[in-house]
């Protein structure tokens, strides 16, 4: 096992699969001369070409749309959202195009495809460029929402995303890529749609998934420091939704704090905990806490941007308030 | 022009360069945050868009915006605080440096999706056209723009209505890591004007008499109420994309070829050479404007951040 960052990971993960199957092929903004924005596809003009490496112009609803004749013509195209905020510019083709396909048309059309798309705050980029719409995509059927934070689920879901017959909104985090983890060698798959237990615990619940994973352990290993053993439940994967995890240790805590990046309103934290009073109603022995994004437009001032991100002092206090 | 106008285009000039030229100091130092977009090298086109304007002209772009906020008058003072955060700000501390604005100068503000603004200037222009205001909505925006739909929606519209809009493309050469040639289907962008029927020319974007020109000629075609114009400034930019781009794309030789004509080296020469001023009197200026940015850093660094409070506030307009 060696230790790279989430970054090598999800490069890792895109090179094994293209040298793996020749179907598979980027498009995208920048992917190309530049070497991706966030040097994730640095080198691979060089070593796949031009054909395969498709820099395209600054045209969103024409990237994913292509992606997807592209895959119902049986080709993989991993198509690149530059960031998550600008997939709204494709929210057409995004929603209503490629999860509607397959169903609509009575199981005839497939499409083969990965949307990778980095988003989250935290960098000052203000209100338009520091979203964590993650729930929104979550919302339609059809469509697979997978959001690791580790790089060895950021390596393993990847490489099952491009080989999944279906549309999968694959969400990266702006902050997580110089993240370090232990990445099994060889073939590394993880399934789409199994939440895992990050850390085992006993009196409290966190439920959370990508950046927010990170926040969390810290709370944890704070919260252990006085005697408070949080379990640590990670979706990995929005759409489809795994709970079993969740309400198994639920069952064993019967308390549980929600933490996500996103809006509180309509979030996911909403949904887990709406779960949570149809599925596990009897184990609930606190209210389910939520922690998540204050309701406003992120602000560029770094204070102030703070103020409205989820923190680790936020969860720490939330844990209290349900024990 | 007289003289004293013939000044204070070269006054806005340098004041752009040295207030970017110490924005990029502020950020290698951390103290400017998220992203950086200089408008080094494209001075002219917005300067000589501003001089030809009429107070009741509306101004928008996208997020390489420092220029026009200090061509339409906002103060070294005011651009600075905001790339600070500052509560004094263009924006008080919430824009960033890609989204600067004043309504009382009619700046509409700087945009950080691509294209998403051409609509809105569509919009803009509406209101004017609306109400019988004979104002223009002057729309700046990248050549690597044209290439979303956003921008032929919005051109389209333009033309189909009749609506008083300068659509103004700075060509310079990139959007960011990509050559025109690699993205858009017509190297010369006015071409794109002509599938829309709409009038159009190209104009030399690192000559601010040049862009004046163009620029008065074209306002007053719109203002008569033809119908939209479309002008393409041919520019480029002398930094990276946003700070911290390793320039992959093009060689240090093209960007020194272009930096020979450097838009505030041009208009010195034809102030000079037609004996409109001297090199004394154009140092004079320079000198000012360095001080003038010396002490507006002095007072960004200052000026308070932005009250905690201020987080919920402006989310909704408040009842009165
Ligand atoms: C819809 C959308 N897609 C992608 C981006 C990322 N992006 C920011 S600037 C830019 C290049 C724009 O180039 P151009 O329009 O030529 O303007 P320039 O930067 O050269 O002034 C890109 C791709 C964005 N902000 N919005
Ligand atoms: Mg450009």
């Amino acid at each position: 096992m060696a230790a790279i960052t989430v970054r090598q990971a999800i490069s890792d993960a895109l090179r094994e699969e293209m040298e793996r199957d020749e179907n598979v092929f980027i498009l995208g903004e920048e992917v190309g001369v530049w070497g991706g924005t966030y040097a994730v596809t640095r080198g691979f003009y060089d070593q796949f070409g031009e054909k395969r490496v498709r820099d395209t112009p600054i045209a969103e609803a024409a990237i994913i749309g292509a992606a997807i004749g592209a895959a119902l013509t049986g080709l993989r195209p991993i198509a690149e959202m530059m960031t998550i905020n600008f997939a709204f510019s494709a929210f057409d083709h995004i929603v209503n195009e490629a999860p509607k396909l397959h169903y609509m048309f009575g199981g005839q059309f497939r499409v083969p495809m990965v949307i990778r798309a980095v988003g989250g705050g935290g960098r000052q980029l203000g209100a338009t460029h520091s979203q964590t719409p993650d729930a929104i995509f979550a919302h339609f059927p059809g469509l697979k929402v997978v959001a690791p934070a580790t790089p060895a689920d950021s390596k393993g879901l990847l490489k099952t995303a491009i080989r999944s017959d279906d549309p999968v909104l694959f969400i990266e985090h702006s902050t997580l890529y110089q993240w370090r983890g232990e990445v099994p060698d060889g073939e590394h798959l993880v399934e789409i749609g199994k939440s895992k237990i990050q850390r085992p615990g006993q009196h409290v619940t966190l439920v959370t998934y990508s950046k927010m994973l990170q926040l969390s352990m810290e709370a944890a290993d704070a919260l252990a420091k006085e005697g408070i053993e949080a379990e640590i439940v990670d979706l990995r994967s929005l759409r489809p939704l795994d709970m079993g995890p969740v309400i198994e240790s639920f069952k064993k805590t019967n308390r549980c704090v929600i933490v996500e990046e996103g809006w509180r309103s309509y979030g996911v934290g909403a949904e887990i905990a709406a779960r949570l009073y149809e599925e596990a109603f009897d184990y609930i022995d606190a209210p389910i806490k939520r922690v998540a994004q204050k309701e406003v437009p992120l602000p560029y001032n770094r204070e102030l941007e703070q103020l409205a991100l989820p923190q680790v002092k936020d969860i720490i206090a939330a844990v209290k308030e349900v024990l | 022009m007289k003289k004293e106008e013939a000044l204070d285009l070269y006054r806005q000039m340098v004041l752009i360069r040295r207030v970017e030229e110490q924005a990029a100091l502020l950020y290698q130092a951390g103290k400017v945050g998220g992203f950086l977009h200089l408008y080094i090298g494209q001075e002219a086109v917005s300067t000589g868009l501003v001089a030809a304007r009429l107070p009741q002209d509306r101004f928008i772009t996208a997020y390489r915006d420092h220029g026009l906020a200090l061509n339409v008058g906002l103060t070294a003072n005011q651009v600075l605080a905001e790339l600070l955060g500052k509560a004094t700000g263009t924006s008080k501390g919430k824009g960033g440096s890609m989204h600067m604005a004043s309504v009382e100068h009619n700046f509409w503000g700087g945009h950080a999706i691509v294209g998403a603004h051409l609509p809105i200037a569509a919009g803009l222009a509406l209101g004017d056209q609306y109400a019988g205001r004979d104002g223009v909505t002057v729309c700046m925006f990248g050549d690597g723009a044209t290439n979303i739909g956003y921008f032929h929606e919005a051109v389209n519209l333009s033309k189909v209505w009749k609506l008083p809009v300068l659509w103004v493309c700075e060509n310079n050469q990139y959007g960011m890591g990509t050559a025109v040639p690699r993205a858009s289907a017509v190297s010369e962008i006015r071409q794109k004007a002509e599938g829309y029927l709409i009038p159009n020319s190209r104009v030399d974007g690192m000559d601010v008499m040049a862009v004046k020109e163009a620029a008065a000629e074209a306002l007053e075609y719109v203002r008569k109420g033809n119908g939209p114009y479309f002008l393409e400034a041919i520019t480029y930019r002398f930094q990276g994309h946003s700070m911290g781009d390793p320039e992959r794309y093009r060689k240090p030789e093209e960007i020194k070829q272009w930096q020979e004509n450097d838009p505030i080296g041009i208009y010195r020469k034809f102030l000079t050479g037609g004996k409109k001023a001297t090199a004394k009197e154009l140092d004079a200026i320079e000198a000012a404007v360095v001080e003038e940015v010396a002490a507006a850093v002095k007072f960004a660094e200052e000026s308070p951040n932005p009250a905690p409070e201020a987080l919920f506030t402006d989310i909704y307009v408040e009842a009165a």
